[in-house]
Order: structure tokens, then sequence, then C-alpha cells
């Protein structure tokens, strides 16, 4: 072996000494958690748990109203957050380092506080019915709170940064002579948009679709106090199981199938952004 | 493909950045151009001459404080890019990366709503033009330098508009390449026969391409006129020293005799120059490397060699003079030796090639 060869095995060592604290970490407080996790959820070689969690209707359709919720707070994030990603990118400097404080704060507040803020505001007495009953918009105060509205707004006002940082990523990205190319060839401002940003951001728009759903399947907190109980998304499921039921088995199951759901839906998109490289 | 070409006129283009008043630099500063029809005119400058800045005007990238732009007779000043019916080629190209060559080349005539056989129809007679034919499908990182330069060409010419701008275009290559792919581009522009503007601050590659060149500096244009004119009668000591080799020398007009100036160098020398000045002038003296010569003995000039070095079609002294002033000579290699670096020689040069300029005073 000549001694450059043996120098680099050295150094290939030592920057493996170095992650060893890491990989530690992540063996001993993740890897081990989700194994044992997995080994309860099919404890005794029996299935009836996944069967259980599978065939009943009433869980079914917890696993249904997880994704639509999922999906509708994903599509509301992306409609929302591609316009607000859009300013940030062609603004000036000063309003742009105002719309990323704007944007981040939810990020930088605990989701306890936001949450709570949500029902100071969509309360049957909240600032919302209040404003509009003044108004005389409504007669009565709208179901803003404990339900399905409740839990979508305030997950798509804490999953929004999710959207809009990936995307305002990739519109920085794009080579402004680009923008002035498309418009001295004669594209009037909504076909530049539709040509170049739109499918020069894709990436940055799949990545914020992976990130805004996979985060809003397991969503926790939200759906727990803006549903009041009523909103029974998968992860206030998995905890009522393991906090009342102490139900760990069935728990463990319903835990191992929203994982599986997350990793597949992170491999669909992450399949059709390569095969879409591969094709160039 | 034949292009009807249009002339391009500039008046009074003003335009000034920044604030308010301490902050405020002035890029252009009242601007007359004429570009004729069918013509290549460089604006050529150094960087921050605000070329850059013209060529946005120009673009509608930009909106001139002051100042009227036309356009086929038309006053386009306000008339956004989308409708300004230019072709642009960028200094990097700016090919749409996302888009094949045909893609990038379909583009301005999707944009005009051009019926789709016509499209494929004269996407192909482009592609063909700039001899990329096999290249169609592919995608704008398959392909080399020089070959993305071309689909550039190639879309900026297709949807047959009234002008072309090249802004810096042969930049990003190398030598060998660069000098063919100006070849090439004056050769189809020329076939196209479409008024071109083209900015570049290298003046080589000025003196090559143009027909017409206008000098830039400070936001001014100091000189428009033939390459020969601005190589050879420079109007200013900035134009004479950005193009070209030169040497310049401070003198007096002392009198006149023969028909001729007799300048009074500072080291005490004499020379006889060609033109028009009272006696006791002060002038500059601009003579090029090149007109140095042995065989003309009217004027001499003692020198002592430097450095002499042989750069392929010429020998390249550096000489210094009584005085300490130092002079710069080009000698056609003709397979004599190199003078030696310390042998004193003798110059002589006509006093027609002796070009005399304003000094800054």
């Amino acid at each position: 072996m000549s001694a450059a060869a043996a120098a680099l095995r050295r150094e290939n060592g030592f920057m493996f000494a170095l992650t060893l604290p890491a990989l530690l970490m992540f063996v001993l407080f993740f890897g081990y958690p989700v194994a044992r996790l997995l080994s309860l959820s099919v404890s005794g070689l029996s299935g009836q748990w996944y069967a259980k969690a599978l065939t009943d209707p009433l869980y079914r359709d917890v696993f249904l109203l997880t994704a639509e919720i999922a999906i509708i707070v994903t599509v509301a994030s992306l409609l929302i957050g591609y316009p607000v990603a859009y300013l940030l990118a062609t603004t000036t400097a000063g309003w742009r380092a105002f719309g990323f404080l704007v944007i981040m704060l939810p990020l930088w507040t605990s989701v306890l506080v936001r949450t709570y803020a949500w029902m100071v505001l969509l309360g049957r007495n909240g600032i919302v019915n209040r404003g509009l009953l003044a108004l005389g918009a409504i007669e009565e105060p709208l179901p803003l709170l404990y339900n399905i509205n409740g839990v979508l707004l305030g997950m798509t006002h804490v999953l929004l940064p999710y959207m809009v940082l990936p995307i305002y990523g990739s519109l920085r990205r794009i080579d402004p002579d680009l923008v002035r190319a498309a418009e001295g060839l004669g594209a009037p401002a909504w076909r530049v948009f539709l040509r170049i940003h739109l499918p020069l951001t894709l990436p940055g728009i799949a990545a914020g679709v992976v990130l805004v759903f996979v985060l809003a399947l397991g969503f926790f907190i939200t759906p727990a106090l803006l549903g009041g109980g009523k909103v029974m998304m998968i992860a206030v499921l998995i905890q009522q199981q393991v906090g009342e039921l102490l139900d760990w088995n069935f728990a463990a199951a319903l835990s191992t199938l929203l994982t599986a759901a997350t990793v597949l839906a992170y491999a669909l998109v992450q399949n059709a952004i390569e095969r879409r490289e591969r094709a160039r | 493909m034949t292009l009807a070409s249009a002339p391009l006129t500039l008046r009074g283009i003003g335009k000034t950045y920044g604030g308010p008043a301490p902050g405020r630099v002035a890029a252009l500063v009242g601007v007359d151009l004429d570009v004729r029809a069918g013509e290549l005119l460089t604006i050529l400058g150094p960087s921050g001459s605000g070329k850059t800045t013209l060529l946005k005007v120009i673009a509608g990238f930009e909106m001139p404080d002051a100042g009227i732009v036309t356009l086929a007779a038309a006053d386009i000043t306000a008339v956004p890019p989308a409708k300004r019916n230019i072709g642009m080629v960028f200094q990097n190209y700016a090919l749409f990366p996302h888009m094949t060559v045909r893609g990038n080349v379909a583009f301005p005539l999707e944009m005009r709503g051009v019926s789709r056989t016509e499209i494929a129809r004269r996407v192909d007679v482009a592609i063909a033009l700039v001899g990329l034919g096999g290249f169609a499908e592919r995608f704008p990182r398959q392909l080399s330098g020089g070959q993305q330069q071309r689909v550039a060409f190639a879309r900026a010419v297709v949807f047959e508009p009234k002008l072309l701008l090249l802004d810096e275009p042969f930049g990003a290559l190398d030598r060998k390449l660069r000098e063919a792919m100006q070849l090439e581009m004056r050769h189809l522009q020329r076939r196209l026969g479409i008024t071109t503007v083209f900015i570049t601050h290298d003046q080589e590659e000025a003196l090559v391409l143009s027909d017409r060149i206008a000098v830039m500096n400070h936001g001014h244009i100091v000189q428009i006129g033939r390459p020969a004119e601005i190589y050879e009668r420079p109007a200013d000591l900035f134009t004479a020293d950005f193009i070209g080799e030169s040497n310049l020398f401070a003198a007096t007009v002392r009198d006149h005799a023969d028909g001729f100036l007799r300048l009074a160098l500072d080291n005490g020398q004499t020379m006889l120059a060609a033109g028009e000045r009272p006696a006791g002038t002060r002038v500059g003296a601009l003579i090029r490397p090149e007109r140095l010569r042995v065989e003309v003995a009217r004027n001499r000039l003692d020198a002592i060699v430097i450095e002499a070095v042989y750069v392929g079609n010429a020998h390249k002294l550096r000489l210094q003079m009584e005085g300490g002033s130092e002079l710069l000579a080009r000698l056609p290699a003709e397979g004599g030796a190199l003078p030696e670096a310390g042998t004193t020689v003798t110059l002589h040069l006509a006093p027609e090639d002796i070009h005399l300029l304003a000094l800054d005073t």
C-alpha cells in the first residue's frame, strides 16, 4: 500500500471517528425506539393490530381524514406561499428583510403559543366573529374553532414557511437574464411566469409540497387543540391509544403505518423528480 | 432568410442612478447616436463607461431620464421590451435551460402566435443557418460554449427583429473559438442585413468586426467613426490610449518647416509632424508602434533597446530615449536578427505618422 493510500485511509478513519457521537445519538435515541415500536406492532408475531387499523371503518376514516387534511393544507400552502415567495424574491432588500421576519415569526414562536393565539382569534367570541358580527356580515358566529376549519387554518399558518422557503430559494436561483431574454423575445409578464418561473421552480415546489405534506400527516398539537377532540387525525389517535387506552401494540401499528405512508409520499415525489431530471 | 433592416436613432439620452444629489451617478449624458440600416455599430468602452446602460435603454430594460429612442422611424422610448421587436444575444447567452435548442428558438415565434407548421419551418431554417442541424433536440447544457452561442444567435434572429443587440457575446469563449465565432457572426449579420448594435470593451474585437465604432467614456460618446479613423485619428487622449498600443509624448510646437510642424519634445529632441497648430501650443504626439521605420530619414530618434521580444508576426521593442521616456516599436519580422538589449539604435518615422492631440490641462 502506498503512503498516499495509507494517509487517505487514516483520514477516512479520523472522519469516521468524528461522526461517532452523532451516530451513537441517532442509534440510541432514534433507531432503538423505532425498532422497539416496530416489534411492538407485531408482538407475538400477530398481525391483529394491523388488521384492526386497516379494516375497522372507524380507523380507516381517521387515515382518510388525515390524508384529506394534509392534502388541503398542502394545496392551500402552495397557493398562498408561491405568491409570497415570488414577492420576497423580486422586492427590494428592505422589504425582503421585513417579509422574512413576518414569514419566519411563526417558526420562532412555540407551536403552543401560536395555536392558543388562533383559539383567541377564532372562538365564538373571538376577534374574527365579533368583527364580522359588528359589520353585519353574519347573523350568528361562524363555527371556526373545534372543527376542521380551525385545524386547516392553524396548520396552514404553521406550515406556510416550509412551502415559502424552498420556492423562494429556487426563484432566487433563476438568472435574471433569463427573464429579460424572455421579455425581449416578446413574452408578456404572465407568459414569462408560466414558461420561465414555473418550470424552473418545480424542484422548489416539489420540496415544499413534500415537506408540508409529510409534516401535516403527523401533526399533533394543532389538530388536538383547534379540533377540540372532534377532528381525529392519526397523531391524535396514536396519542389517545398510548395515553388513555394504554394499547401500545395498536399505537405501534398505527405509528408504523404513518411512517410507511410518509416514506411512500417522499419516495413518490423523489422518484418523479429524478425521472424528470433524467429525461433531460 | 433576409431581414428588413431598420435605422436606430438615439437623441439626448440621459440616465442617472441613485437617489438624491450626493449618491447620484450619471451613467449617460446627452447621448446622440445614429445607427444606419443594416450596419454593425460597436459601442466600445471600458467598464463603467455607460455602454451597458445604453444597451439596456435600447433594449427597453431601463427607462432613460431624458431623450428619445427611435427604431424604424417609430418612437419606442416608452415601449416595453416585449413589444420592441429587438433580438438580443446576452453575455452568458441566457438560453432557457429547461427547453431544447428547438424549444429555445421556437420561443419568440410562439410568443407571436405563429402557426405550428410555420414555427417548425422557420426554426429549422434558423437552426440550419447557424449550422446546428443535428442538435435541435439537445438541451443547452449538452452543448459547448460556441454551440450555445449559435443557439442564442438563432433565437435572436428567428423572429426577424428590426434590430439585433449583442452584449459582449464572445467574452466567455477561448481565444481561438472566439476569433472563429466573431467571423461567423459577422458573416451571418452581413448575410441577414440586420441592423446590429454590438457592445464590447475589447478594442481588438471592435476593430475587426465593426462598420463603425462609437467610443464611450464617462457616459459620453467621445468619438464615432470607421475603425481605421478611430485607430489612426483618435479624438482625445482617452481614445488614443484605449485603442491599440501607443506612444504618447508631450511636446511644444516650435515653428513650421518644410510644410510640417517642428515639435520640441520635453527631452530636447525635435520631430517634424503633419498638422496645423500655432507655434507655442502644447500637444500630445501619438505614434503607433508599427509606424516606426528604418527607411524614412526625416526624423531621427536615438534610443537604447531595453527589451526585445518576438511576437509571431513582428518584433516588439521596448526602448528608452535620452531623458528617460520609454518608447514602444513594432517591426515586421523579416528574418533580421533582433537588436540585443543595451544596443543603441536610431529610429525613423514620417511626419504623417505623428497624430497630434490636445493635452489635458
